[in-house]
């Protein structure tokens, strides 16, 4: 018997709205089917069971009320004679909260993130309250352990929140029961009766408005936390692309228009592949250190229509062939636009992937999603004049820029990492 | 309900017992003549007559002893001990005897015996009748340990112990006989059931005994600064309510245990601890003691005050956890 809560998607998310029931009491669920939609700030998102068992009770039905997460939405009974879940096998490692959009708790080595956290493993993230961007705090040093009363300690397990994020208001700075009710916006949910009604619908504009306004809430959550806490180093270095573009012109040419590859997914490929060479790259920097990650998950940033933004996850990246990673990609990108991702898809990125070479910017140095460790850019693709074996040629060259956590990484190890992403690129028949 | 005070609910519960039962009578020092040393059993010799109302000689071992040897032999003794110090004179009887005779006789014998006596200070009786030594007592098996802070439980309480068949210790405080307060109803008491006094949602002061008034106190005061503090009664220190507690505790997060003991070795450790063990993913805060300080009772009304648990301290121990 478990109690299935909201779960916290990001770590910008704070709050939540079902949007509708996938399973109903009574059905069977296996871990990782998808059981719910819920609404966050930024996106609706399937969210898949953690553990198999049976839909035994609905505790909170679809409206438009805002839940903070960890409310309880529903009861899952034991699995009783069930068929074992799809990603058996996988131990639901500890979830750090993901960077991006409404995203977070990337499980390093589970493909699939539990809808419900598990009890022991403690997801730390932290969530702003739903008004008010999260209060700085210092972290801890590394290896001390933080004063935190045990109900805080428990609490801030159930409902994901990094103690390590936490300023404590208790005697000598310990942090107490009401410094994670706060921050998670959980002490609403100890009184729900006293939770306001929304006041009259809104029209569709309004809507639209409303939710655009929550999204940008959300990123500015994000994205001050990541600023305040992290400190980012950048490193930028340009990539001839000439042989990659020649190639991956020769490949396209012999297909179908259906079955062609974006040089995106080159990029991509190379991403994945040099991280597994770095891996102090890859992963979450959570409870005053780094948690490297066993897979890797690429969040790819994707604007989205109404604008703002989500980065959702392409698990594995590193081990996909072209053409598989090109058609998650294409899937990704249709699902992210229709508001369609899951839950996993917006918790488990270990690192981000952006490209603004369509928008026509040469190099962008971006903000690394909080928790995780690095973010690495792509400008556009622009034809320079190149010096190559002592003569000057025009090429196509790529400005690729990394943005790192300097507490996880060093600027020589990032060098490195982009240096290796150059290699690669100069033999794209092997990725 | 009628009115009257703790000594008076002592008295109407002997007065019960002995109407109800013949077994039942009272001995202890000055309990008859003299009515009592906190003037308890006042009336009773006149009303009982003095095979059932018995002044004993100075001699703790021997009377209670002689209600050990009355319980084995089917009677039901109350006696009195005039104050807890001078129980250790017969701490032998109870902890050798009185605790152990079920136990070693293979459950062939019980003693139904009920030893009361005045414990802890307060009223200027120095270190010679004022300490408090209940939680030793509370250490063994075998016996019962009540400790009413109501004028009901000094009446429903004393009723329970006689209806047990086990020894059972009750200890009055001394500075409680005054007390004025509602009767008990008619329902018996169960002994190992602790009560809320007060509720309320940001601390426990688990208390017992005298205590228990410090600690409302206390709880008032902090009210006015917005802490509401749950007050959690023992009652009884063995059996102990030990589900009471970590419920109380379960919700307040927080725990202040007062005790009049001397810290070291106080029941409130004892409490602490379970309180450690069965609720630590409760507790919002180390669980604070607040207990007697480590010097024999001063006889100086200002040094007494100072060495007892007081309300100041409690609340301040409460506020010390936020």
């Amino acid at each position: 018997m478990a109690e299935f809560l909201l779960p916290k998607l990001g770590a910008d998310m704070s709050r939540g709205r079902l949007v509708e029931w996938v399973k109903k009491p009574g059905e069977r669920i296996a871990r990782g089917e998808v059981i719910a939609v819920i609404e966050t700030d930024k996106a609706n998102v399937e969210v898949e069971a953690f553990e198999s068992g049976t839909l035994e009770k609905v505790l909170v039905e679809p409206g438009d009320e805002w839940l903070p997460v960890g409310t309880p939405l529903a009861v899952i009974g034991a699995a009783g004679a069930e068929a074992p879940a799809p990603s058996a096998g996988e131990k639901p490692a500890r979830k750090p909260e993901a960077a991006v959009p409404a995203a977070a708790k990337p499980a390093p080595e589970a493909p699939r993130v539990p809808a419900v956290p598990p009890p022991k493993p403690k997801p730390p993230s932290k969530a702003p309250p739903p008004h008010a961007p999260a209060v700085p705090a210092p972290r801890a040093a590394e290896g001390t352990r933080l004063p935190a009363s045990p109900v805080a300690r428990r609490r801030a397990a159930e409902l994901g929140v990094d103690l390590a994020t936490l300023r404590g208001t208790g005697p000598d700075g310990r942090i107490v029961l009401a410094d994670v009710e706060s921050v998670a916006g959980a002490a609403v949910a100890k009184r729900p009766a006293g939770r306001p009604a929304p006041a009259a619908p809104l029209t569709a504009a309004e809507k639209a408005q409303e939710k655009r306004a929550r999204m940008r809430e959300a990123i500015a959550a994000a994205m001050a936390r990541s600023k305040r806490e992290i400190p980012h180093y950048y490193l930028g270095t340009t990539i001839d692309l000439t042989r990659a573009m020649a190639w991956l012109a020769s490949y396209n040419a012999e297909r179908p228009v259906t079955e062609r590859m974006l040089y995106g997914v080159l990029l991509l490929k190379a991403v994945a592949a040099a991280l597994r060479e770095y891996p102090e790259l890859n992963g979450f920097w959570t409870e005053g250190r780094a948690q490297l990650a066993d897979s890797v998950h690429l969040g790819v940033a994707i604007s989205l229509r109404g604008g703002g933004l989500v980065a959702p996850a392409l698990h594995d990246a590193d081990k996909l062939a072209l053409p598989e990673l090109m058609r998650r990609l294409q899937d990704l990108v249709t699902r992210a636009r229709a508001s369609s991702l899951r839950s996993s898809e917006m918790t488990d990125a270990t690192v981000t992937v952006t490209s603004l070479g369509e928008r026509g910017v040469e190099a962008v140095y971006g903000v690394i999603y909080p928790p995780q460790l690095a973010l690495v850019g792509f400008g556009k693709v622009v034809t320079r004049p190149w010096v190559a074996d002592g003569e000057v040629a025009p090429r196509e060259v790529v400005t690729a820029t990394l943005s790192a956590d300097h507490r996880a990484s060093d600027g020589h190890r990032g060098a490195l990492f982009l240096d290796a992403v150059d290699r690669l690129l100069q033999e794209p028949e092997k990725l | 309900m009628a009115k009257l005070t703790y000594r008076e609910a002592v008295r109407a519960a002997m007065r019960e017992a002995m109407a109800a039962d013949p077994r039942v009578f009272l001995m202890g020092e000055d309990v008859g003549r003299h009515g009592g040393a906190f003037a308890v059993s006042m009336g009773l010799l006149e009303e009982f007559g003095p095979e059932r109302i018995r002044d004993t000689p100075l001699m703790e071992s021997t009377f209670v002893g002689a209600g050990i040897g009355a319980a084995v032999g089917g009677m039901r003794p109350i006696v009195e001990v005039m104050t807890i110090n001078f129980s250790l004179l017969a701490l032998d009887q109870i902890v050798n005897t009185a605790a152990a005779l079920r136990h070693m006789s293979g459950g062939q014998f019980s003693v139904p015996l009920v030893v009361r006596m005045a414990s802890g200070g307060g009223r200027g009786l120095a270190a010679q009748h004022s300490h408090s030594l209940e939680g030793w007592f509370a250490h063994v098996p075998g016996i019962k340990v009540a400790t009413p802070a109501t004028v009901a439980d000094a009446k429903g309480l004393l009723l329970a112990a006689l209806a047990d068949p086990d020894p059972v210790l009750v200890f009055e405080h001394a500075t409680l006989y005054p007390l004025e307060g509602e009767d008990a109803d008619d329902t018996p008491m169960a002994l190992g059931r602790a009560a809320v006094r007060r509720a309320g949602e940001d601390v426990t002061l688990v208390a017992y005994g005298a205590s228990v008034h410090k600690a409302l106190a206390a709880a008032a005061a902090l009210a006015a600064e917005e802490i509401s503090a749950e007050v959690l009664d023992l009652r009884t220190l063995r059996p102990l309510d030990v589900e009471a507690i970590v419920s109380s505790v379960a919700r307040t997060h927080r725990a202040v245990v007062v005790d009049e003991m001397w810290r070291t070795g106080s029941f409130a450790g004892e409490v602490a601890a379970t309180i450690m063990e069965q609720a630590f993913d409760e507790l919002d805060a180390p669980v604070a003691r607040v207990a007697s300080a480590e010097v024999p009772m001063p006889y100086a009304k200002p040094l007494e005050d100072a060495a007892l648990p007081s309300a100041e301290q409690i609340a301040a121990a409460a506020r010390a956890l936020f």
